[in-house]
């Protein structure tokens, strides 16, 4: 479980990043952090790991406070994937980059091998193992700098946003092994602006702007609450605007759609009622 | 007259096997408004960077056929020389940043084009009024969040004024609201004349603006034509691209034998079309 409770963090003392945040994530949760730029999700997700400590507050890892944890502990516990994977990738090869994060956990080196070709794999990888990261596509450095993490399967997965620069193929193969791993009991925590990627796979939402937690709940409560999306800079999805503008004409059509499969069966009877009645 | 032409361009990065770019052809005229699509690894940063010359001149490789820029040859063309022409908005921002406050960013490009002081300053101002930088006015680019180093690299591209303004992923880091705000700044660029090239995943946002969508596919374009009708192919979603929903749900409702007036490509305009079609 991570808990973080009244946490400030500034840089440099001067721009305050995190305002008092308190947060509760119990084991095998899914979560979604989102919100304006600026509003100190990277800050957030960096202090669960250990990156960025605390300057007032506290954040507890199993119930222990995190000050008396090194950066190694945290690690072993919490998997964080960085905004770009430009800060986070540094060998010359894909293959010594997953081997990397695998070797000091134990594994067998046939373990190894076998996590790291089914985690490329999962990603849309295969072929790439000998070629230097550097030498990738934008969208593919961030799949490997994804494999690195999902190949030792942590406790906590904490992802900075994972969909950037993904196709809808490749994300679709993405929340697949997310899935998978949350079915292991594993804890995903992701920081994105993707609102449908949230819609799909994520049933709690965590909202925030300006350094503080402005709303936490299921996701569809948060999502359809206009002020939370005024304040925190985001959107309803276009299912959401079809159904709001659906709804001036035809009071019938209920509140809170948020899914195509929702949409397409109030179109339909739409339709099908005008012909009818 | 054109302002951008591949002639059965190819190219092949020194270190890959495969070519990320095959025979492509492509006129691009002034005053359109592009939107390239396609997966991951099918070749839109590489035909972006052999519009300003990155390709062939700083990543090098094998390179077959011409891309003409302002009738240049870019083979033949410095990448400095071509910046003015066409400005480039990198996909990954903070590889873009050079210098050490954002005022100074967005100054940085026309200073060494020799533009007047008194112009820089104007562009600066405005730039930051228009993209709402002004509380990161005096930051270091690399004391910013990733949303907002994208906002700052947009901003210093347009500080350019490029005829062409070629854009790789802008808004990937972008929260929705910011993302309209630079999309709605680019949108009202091109009505003043600017050239727009967009490399983007998130369609529903671009498809209404773009003139023209470029379906790409294993360094091929494989569909080029009008957005709605490019998007309500089949193809996109066979090659693992993601059309907008209101397009998902145009295409599902007419399986189901309920066919619209036209292809949605926003919430909006898919309720537009049930209501007329309830009035029908
Ligand atoms: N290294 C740094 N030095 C100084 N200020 C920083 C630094 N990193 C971030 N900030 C500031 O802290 C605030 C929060 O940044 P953070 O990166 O946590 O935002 P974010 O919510 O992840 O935004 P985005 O969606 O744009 O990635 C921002 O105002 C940012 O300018
Ligand atoms: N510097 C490089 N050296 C070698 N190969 C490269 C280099 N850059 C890209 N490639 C390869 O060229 C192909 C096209 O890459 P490109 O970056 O143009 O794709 P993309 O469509 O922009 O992908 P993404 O959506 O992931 O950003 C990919 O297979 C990639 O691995
Ligand atoms: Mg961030
Ligand atoms: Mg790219």
């Amino acid at each position: 479980m991570i808990q973080l409770d009244d946490v400030y963090y500034s840089y440099e003392g001067l721009y305050t990043a995190l305002r008092g945040v308190s947060l509760e994530i119990e084991d095998g949760e899914r979560v979604a952090i989102m919100g304006s730029n600026g509003a100190g999700k990277t800050t957030l997700i960096k202090h669960m790991n250990g990156l960025l400590r605390p300057q007032r507050g506290h954040v507890f890892l199993d119930g222990r406070d995190t000050r008396n944890l090194s950066v190694a502990e945290m690690a072993r516990i919490v998997g964080l994937v960085f905004q770009s994977p430009d800060h986070q990738l540094f060998l010359d090869s894909v293959h010594k980059e997953v081997v990397f994060g695998l070797k000091n956990l134990g594994f067998t080196s046939e373990e190894i091998e076998d996590r790291c070709a089914s985690t490329l794999e999962h990603l849309g990888l295969t072929g790439f193992a000998e070629r230097s990261p550097f030498t990738l596509s934008g969208g593919e450095r961030k799949r490997v700098a994804l494999a690195c993490v999902l190949a030792t399967e942590p406790r906590v997965l904490a992802l900075d946003e994972p969909t950037i620069g993904q196709d809808a193929q490749q994300k679709d193969r993405l929340a697949q092994l997310l899935l998978d791993l949350n079915q292991k009991e594993r804890t995903v925590i992701v920081v994105t602006h993707d609102i449908e990627f949230v819609i799909e796979h994520f049933p709690r939402t965590v909202a925030m702007a300006d350094g503080r937690i402005v709303a936490d709940g299921s996701t569809s409560s948060v999502l359809s609450n206009d002020k939370v999306i005024e304040l925190c800079s985001l959107a309803h999805p276009q299912v959401t605007l079809a159904a709001k503008a659906l709804r001036q004409s035809f009071p019938e059509v209920p509140e809170r759609i948020t899914s195509m499969s929702q949409i397409e069966e109030v179109i339909m009877g739409l339709l099908e009622g005008g012909t009818y009645s | 007259m054109t302002l951008v032409e591949f002639v059965d361009f190819s190219f092949k990065y020194l270190e890959a096997d495969s070519l990320a770019l095959k025979h492509i052809n492509l006129k691009i005229d002034p005053g359109e408004y592009i939107v390239v699509t396609g997966p991951s690894g099918c070749g839109k940063t590489t035909l972006c960077r052999a519009i300003n010359g990155l390709v062939p001149h700083f990543h090098r490789g094998y390179v077959g056929g011409h891309v003409y820029v302002d009738s240049k040859d870019t083979r033949n063309s410095e990448v400095a020389e071509l910046a003015t022409i066409a400005g480039l908005v990198f996909q990954d921002p903070s590889n873009q940043l050079v210098t050490l406050n954002v005022e100074k960013e967005i100054a940085f490009g026309p200073e060494n084009l020799a533009v007047e002081p008194k112009e820089i300053r104007f562009r600066v101002e405005d730039l930051i009024c228009r993209l709402k930088l002004e509380p990161l006015r005096d930051k270091h680019p690399h004391e910013m969040s990733g949303g907002e180093q994208q906002r700052v690299a947009m901003a210093a591209t347009l500080a350019l004024r490029p005829k062409i303004l070629v854009a790789d992923e802008p808004t990937s880091n972008l929260d929705p609201q910011s993302a309209q705000l630079i999309l709605d700044l680019i949108a009202d660029l091109n009505r003043q004349g600017m050239t727009v090239l967009l490399v983007e995943h998130r369609l529903d946002l671009v498809s209404n603006e773009a003139s023209r969508l470029i379906l790409m596919d294993k360094g091929s374009i494989v569909a080029d034509g009008a957005p709605r009708d490019v998007l309500v192919q089949d193809l996109c979603q066979e090659i693992g691209v993601g059309i907008p929903k209101a397009t998902q749900v145009y295409k599902q409702l007419k399986r189901r034998g309920v066919t619209l007036g036209r292809v949605p490509l926003t919430g909006k305009e898919l309720a537009a079309l049930v209501k007329e079609a309830r009035q029908a």
